[in-house]
C-alpha cells in the first residue's frame, strides 16, 4: 500500500486537476481533505499547500481512503480561530454524482448487497450514459469525470468552473431534475410521470430501450419467478388484463422474462379486458421500463456543497482495487472486476524489465514515471488529458477577464 | 486626462443637509412613489412615521407572514393558502389594484412598503430569522404576484428590468416537439404559435429546472412566458437575501436609538416557531418503563410511522440510515436513554458483529444524543425529534428506506395492508384515510386512525373529564401520539400519577 502511494499515486495531475493551475493558488489550500485511519478513525478538516505536503501527510497516516470536501473560505486548518463561526463556509465544490448498485438490489437478480458481476454492472452503464448525457446537452457541462469506485458503484465529478461554483439550492434543482424514481420499499409504483415526457425523459428512453432488451429482460431475466413477476403484474394498470397474464402464467411456469413481456401486448390484443385504455397500457409500460432501467442516484451526494467524496485512485480498502477513471468513449468494454488491484500493481512493478538497450539508448533522456511500467498508465493518462484540457479552459477564462479589465483600469489612472 | 473632481470635499467631511432641521432644504430622497401594486423593495423608504404607526403596521404585517407560514406547514396547496388568506389580507394588509377606483391606493402600498422594511430590520439578526422571513416574505409575494391582473403583473416585470433573451422563430421551429413537451404540461395545450419563450441561464430558473418545467439546452433554460413568473419570484428571493445580510451588519447601529430596538426584539420573540422542539421533559412519560427490551410492547402506542420502521427493522435487522434517525431520535423523545438506546440498536442488528456495530452505528447514535460531535450538537443535547411537518416534507424515502411517512409515501394499497396488519381494518376509517390521503392531509388520516384505535378510551376520558380540551386537538408530532396513547390506555392504572402528569403538558401551536 504504502509503496502504491509512494510511487504510483498520481499526486501532481491530483494536485493540477485541484487546482486549476500549475502554481499553488486558495483552490487547493483551502480544500478539505479527510482521511479515514487505518483504526477508522475520522480525520477532517486536513489542508495542503502543494500536492507534495498531503503526499508526506498520506504516507505518515497510511489513511485507508481519504476524501475530497469542498474549497472553503479559509485554510480549514484555521477555521477554529476565526473570529465569527459564520466567516468559515464552503465556496466551491465539483458537483458530484454517486450511483450504487446496491440501490439495484429490488431489481437485480445476479447479486446483491456489495457483490457485483458483469452482468449488473451493465445498469451501472446505462445509468452513466444516461446521466452524462444529461450534464452534457441539457446543462451545457464539459468536463465530466466518471470514476469507478472501487467496489460496487461509480462517482461523477462535474469540474467546470460554473458547476463547482453552483450553490446548495441549484445543486438540488439538478438532483431532482435527474431523480426518477421516487418512493420507498412499500409505495408501489416507483415511476409516476407527467405526460408528454419532459425531453430529457424520452431522451434517457431512447437510450436505455435497447439496454432494457438486452440487459434487463435476457440477461437479469428479472420475471422468471412467480413471486418477482408479481411485481411486474402490479405495475399493469388494468386489473382484467393483469389477471388474465397471471393465469397465463401460472400455467406455464418458468417462463422468460422476454416472452412474458411479449404476452403483455399479444394478451392485450386478444381482448382479455373489455376496456381497456391501450394508451394507458402503454405508458404503464414505459414507466416499467424506467423503472428497471433508469439511473439509481444516491442523491444526497449531488444536493450538498460539503459532501466528501472518495477522492479518485484511492485504494478501495474492502477489494484492493484502484479507483480509476471510467472512459465514456468505451463505456461499453469497462470491466469493474478488471481494474488494476495494489497487489497486482505491485507485481507489475517488480516483473517490469529496461526494454533493450538499443530502445533505452533513445529513451534515455525521460525516465519513465513507475506508473508508466504498470497497467494503471492508460488511466492516469487519461487522467492528464482531463486534467489538462480543464486547467487549459480555466486559463483561457482567466487570461480573457484580466483583456477585458486591462482597458478600464487604464483609463483611471 | 484631467481628474476633474480634485476639489472635491472628502466625503466623510461633506455637511449633510437634514431637510427636517434645514428650512429650504430637499429631503436626500424624494418622497415614494408607487406606480404599480407589488413592490420589490429595492429602496427604503426615508418619510417620517409615528412610532405608533411604526409598530402597528410592522405587527399587522407580522400576522399575514405567521399566518401564511401556519398554511405552509399544514401543507395547503396554493389555491386553498389564496382563499385562506384573503379576508386576513384585506382586513391587515390591503392591496388594490391601480385599476380599482379605490383612492387610498397610496396609504395602503406606503404601509405595505414600511412595514416591510421595519421587519427586515427585526428579522435580521440571526442567520435563522433571515432565512425564515424570506421564505414567508417570497410566499406573500409569490401570491401576490399571481394575483394580480395580468397587464399590471406584464408592466411591472417590464420594469424589473430583468435580462433575457428571446427566442428566434427558427430556434422555436428547431426545438417544436421539445418546447411542446415542457409547455403542455399544465392540462390545455396551447396553440405553439402564440407561446412566447424566452431562454435564460438555467441558473436563474433552478425551481423550474427542478419540476423538469423548462426545456434544457447547453445549459439555457427556454423559459414560456406564463413561467417567467417563477423567474422572478426567485429574483425577489435572492435580492432579498442579500438586503437582509446587508441590514444585519447595518443593525448594530440601530442600538443606540432606545425608542425602536425595544420594539423590535419585541416583534422578532413574537415571531414563534410551531415547530418548536419538543423538549424531552414534556414527553416523558410517567410510570412507563423505557428501556430496550421493553420497546417491543411499547411499540403498540406508537405511531404508523414509527410502528412501520419497528416492524421493519425487527424483519430485515436493519434500518438505512434516515430511518435509523428518525426512530433514534422518536426514542430519544419517548424518554429512552443513551446507554439503552445503544443496547436497543445493538440487539436489533442481529446479523451484523459487535466491531461492525461500533464502527459503523455506533458514533451516529451517539451524536444524536449529543454525546459526541461539535460544540454546538454537545451543548444542545443533540437533534430534537422530527415533527410530522419535518417527517413529511425532508427527505422523501428511497429505494429500500422505510422512513418518512405512511400515509404520505406509502401508496393506498399498501398503506391499506398496513394499517390491516395492525388492527385497524374498519371500512369507514379505511375509507376516511384515503379520502385524507387524496387530499394531502396526512394529519387527518394520522388523527383519524388514533381516534378510531382509542375510541373507548376516548369516549371514557370525556365522560369522566379527565382530558382537558387541548389535550384533544390534532396530533402534529410522532412523540405527542405515543404520549397520549400511552396515558390513554393506562388511564385507570395509576389515576394519581396521571392527574399530576396531565396538568404540564405542553402542546404546540
Amino acid at each position: 500500500m504504502r509503496t502504491f502511494y509512494q510511487r504510483l499515486f498520481p499526486w501532481r495531475y491530483l494536485f493540477q486537476w485541484l487546482n486549476h493551475s500549475p502554481t499553488p493558488t486558495n483552490d487547493f489550500a483551502h480544500r478539505e481533505f479527510a482521511f479515514t485511519l487505518q483504526n477508522d478513525a475520522y480525520l477532517r478538516y486536513q489542508s495542503f499547500v502543494t500536492s507534495d505536503l498531503l503526499r508526506k501527510d498520506v504516507l505518515r497516516l497510511m489513511p485507508s481512503r481519504f476524501e475530497i470536501g469542498p474549497v472553503y473560505t479559509a485554510n480549514p486548518r484555521d477555521r477554529k480561530t476565526m473570529r465569527n463561526s459564520t466567516a468559515f463556509k464552503p465556496l466551491a465544490k465539483e458537483l458530484c454524482f454517486d450511483i450504487d448498485l446496491t440501490d439495484y438490489d429490488d431489481i437485480r437478480t445476479c447479486c446483491d448487497k456489495a457483490n457485483i458481476c458483469n452482468k449488473c454492472w451493465r445498469f451501472m452503464t446505462m445509468a452513466i450514459k444516461v446521466v452524462d448525457a444529461a450534464l452534457r446537452e441539457d446543462f451545457g457541462f464539459n468536463h465530466i469525470m466518471w470514476v469507478y469506485s472501487g467496489r460496487r458503484g461509480a462517482h461523477a465529478w462535474v469540474c467546470d468552473k460554473k458547476a463547482r461554483a453552483m450553490d446548495d439550492q441549484k445543486r438540488r434543482a439538478i438532483a431532482n431534475y435527474l431523480e426518477v424514481l421516487r418512493g420507498g420499499a412499500q409505495s408501489g409504483k416507483k415511476v409516476n410521470l407527467r405526460r408528454p415526457l419532459h425531453p430529457h425523459l424520452s431522451r434517457s428512453l431512447d437510450i436505455l430501450k435497447t439496454h432494457f432488451q438486452d440487459d434487463v429482460l435476457e440477461k437479469q431475466d428479472p420475471w422468471r419467478s412467480a413471486e418477482r413477476a408479481d411485481n411486474l403484474l402490479k405495475l399493469i394498470p388494468d386489473h382484467q388484463l393483469a389477471e388474465s397474464l397471471r393465469k397465463k402464467w401460472d400455467s406455464s411456469p418458468g417462463r422468460s422474462s422476454v416472452l412474458k413481456w411479449a404476452d403483455i401486448d399479444t394478451v392485450a390484443k386478444t381482448g382479455a379486458s373489455k376496456n381497456l385504455d391501450t394508451l394507458s397500457l402503454l405508458e404503464a409500460k414505459q414507466d416499467i421500463v424506467l423503472e428497471y432501467t433508469y439511473p439509481r442516484l444516491d442523491i444526497e451526494v449531488s444536493k450538498k456543497l460539503n459532501h466528501l467524496l472518495k477522492s479518485p485512485f484511492v485504494v478501495h480498502p474492502g477489494t484492493g482495487r484502484v479507483c480509476v477513471p471510467i472512459d465514456t468513449g468505451s463505456l461499453d468494454e469497462f470491466d469493474p472486476l478488471g481494474v488494476p488491484t495494489v497487489q497486482g500493481l505491485i507485481q507489475e512493478i517488480d516483473a517490469w524489465k529496461e526494454p533493450d538497450a538499443v530502445e533505452a539508448s533513445q529513451d534515455s533522456k525521460n525516465t519513465l514515471q513507475d506508473w508508466e511500467k504498470t497497467s494503471l498508465k492508460p488511466y492516469i493518462e487519461q487522467f492528464r488529458s482531463f486534467v489538462i484540457t480543464l486547467m487549459k479552459e480555466e486559463r483561457s477564462v482567466k487570461a480573457k477577464r484580466e483583456r477585458v479589465e486591462d482597458p478600464t483600469s487604464a483609463m483611471e489612472f | 486626462m484631467i481628474r476633474q473632481d480634485l476639489n472635491r470635499v472628502d466625503p466623510k467631511r461633506r455637511i449633510v443637509v437634514d431637510h427636517r432641521k434645514t428650512p429650504f432644504a430637499d429631503p436626500a430622497y424624494k418622497e415614494s412613489q408607487y406606480p404599480h401594486r407589488l413592490n420589490f423593495y429595492a429602496t427604503p423608504p426615508t418619510a417620517d412615521i409615528t412610532l405608533e404607526q411604526f409598530e402597528q403596521w410592522a405587527i399587522d404585517r407580522l400576522r399575514i407572514l405567521a399566518e401564511l407560514e401556519a398554511c405552509s406547514f399544514r401543507n395547503k396547496s396554493p389555491v386553498e393558502t389564496a382563499a385562506h388568506m384573503k379576508p386576513l389580507l384585506d382586513k391587515y394588509l390591503p392591496l388594490d389594484t391601480n385599476s380599482s377606483s379605490f383612492t387610498q391606493l397610496f396609504a395602503q402600498r406606503q404601509k405595505d412598503h414600511y412595514s416591510h422594511f421595519i421587519l427586515r430590520l427585526a428579522f435580521s439578526s440571526t442567520e435563522d430569522l433571515r432565512r425564515r422571513f424570506t421564505r414567508v416574505e417570497t410566499m406573500l409575494f409569490r401570491m401576490r404576484l399571481s394575483g394580480g391582473d395580468m397587464r399590471e403583473r406584464a408592466a411591472f416585470i417590464q420594469d424589473l428590468n430583468i435580462d433575457w433573451e428571446p427566442v428566434s422563430e427558427e430556434e422555436k421551429r428547431k426545438f417544436a416537439a421539445e418546447l411542446a413537451a415542457t409547455s403542455a404540461v399544465f392540462g390545455k395545450r396551447q396553440a405553439q404559435e402564440e407561446e412566447t419563450w424566452c431562454k435564460v441561464d438555467w441558473m436563474r430558473v433552478p425551481e423550474l429546472v427542478e419540476g423538469r418545467r423548462v426545456f434544457l439546452k447547453g445549459g439555457k433554460a427556454y423559459v414560456p412566458a406564463r413561467e417567467q413568473q417563477s423567474m422572478v419570484v426567485a429574483e425577489f428571493t435572492t435580492r432579498l437575501e442579500k438586503a437582509l445580510e446587508l441590514t444585519a451588519r447595518a443593525l448594530p447601529r440601530l442600538d443606540e436609538d432606545d425608542r425602536l430596538t425595544p420594539i423590535l426584539n419585541h416583534l422578532s420573540k413574537n415571531f414563534i416557531t410551531p415547530d418548536a422542539s419538543y423538549s424531552g421533559s414534556s414527553s416523558a412519560v410517567d410510570g412507563a418503563e423505557i428501556t430496550a427490551r421493553n420497546i417491543d410492547n411499547l411499540s403498540q402506542h406508537f405511531p404508523m410511522c414509527m410502528a412501520n420502521l419497528h416492524r421493519q427493522l425487527r424483519r430485515d435487522a436493519h434500518l438505512k440510515h434516515y430511518g435509523r434517525l428518525q426512530y433514534t431520535l422518536f426514542l430519544k423523545g419517548i424518554g429512552l436513554n443513551l446507554e439503552e438506546c445503544l443496547l436497543f440498536w445493538r440487539q436489533s442488528f442481529s446479523k451484523i458483529t459487535d466491531d461492525m456495530f461500533n464502527k459503523e452505528y455506533r458514533y451516529n447514535v451517539r451524536h444524536s444524543y449529543g454525546d459526541v460531535g461539535g460544540d454546538s450538537n454537545r451543548r444542545g443535547g443533540g437533534y430534537s425529534p422530527y415533527s410530522c411537518q419535518k417527517i413529511l416534507t425532508e427527505h422523501p424515502p428511497g429505494p429500500g428506506e422505510a422512513h418518512g411517512c405512511p400515509y404520505r409515501h406509502f401508496n393506498m394499497e399498501n398503506l391499506a395492508a398496513l394499517l390491516q396488519s395492525t388492527g385497524v381494518s374498519d371500512r369507514g376509517v379505511l375509507q376516511g384515510v384515503k379520502e385524507d390521503k387524496g387530499n394531502q392531509k396526512f394529519h387527518m388520516a394520522c388523527n383519524r386512525v388514533f381516534e378510531h384505535v382509542h375510541k373507548a378510551e376516548l369516549k371514557r376520558a370525556k365522560d369522566d373529564g379527565v382530558m382537558t380540551a387541548a389535550q384533544l386537538e390534532t396530533i402534529v408530532h410522532p412523540n405527542e401520539y405515543f404520549k397520549r396513547s400511552y396515558l390513554l390506555k393506562n388511564m385507570g392504572k395509576q389515576p394519581a400519577s396521571q392527574q399530576g402528569g396531565s396538568g404540564d403538558v405542553k402542546m404546540e401551536g
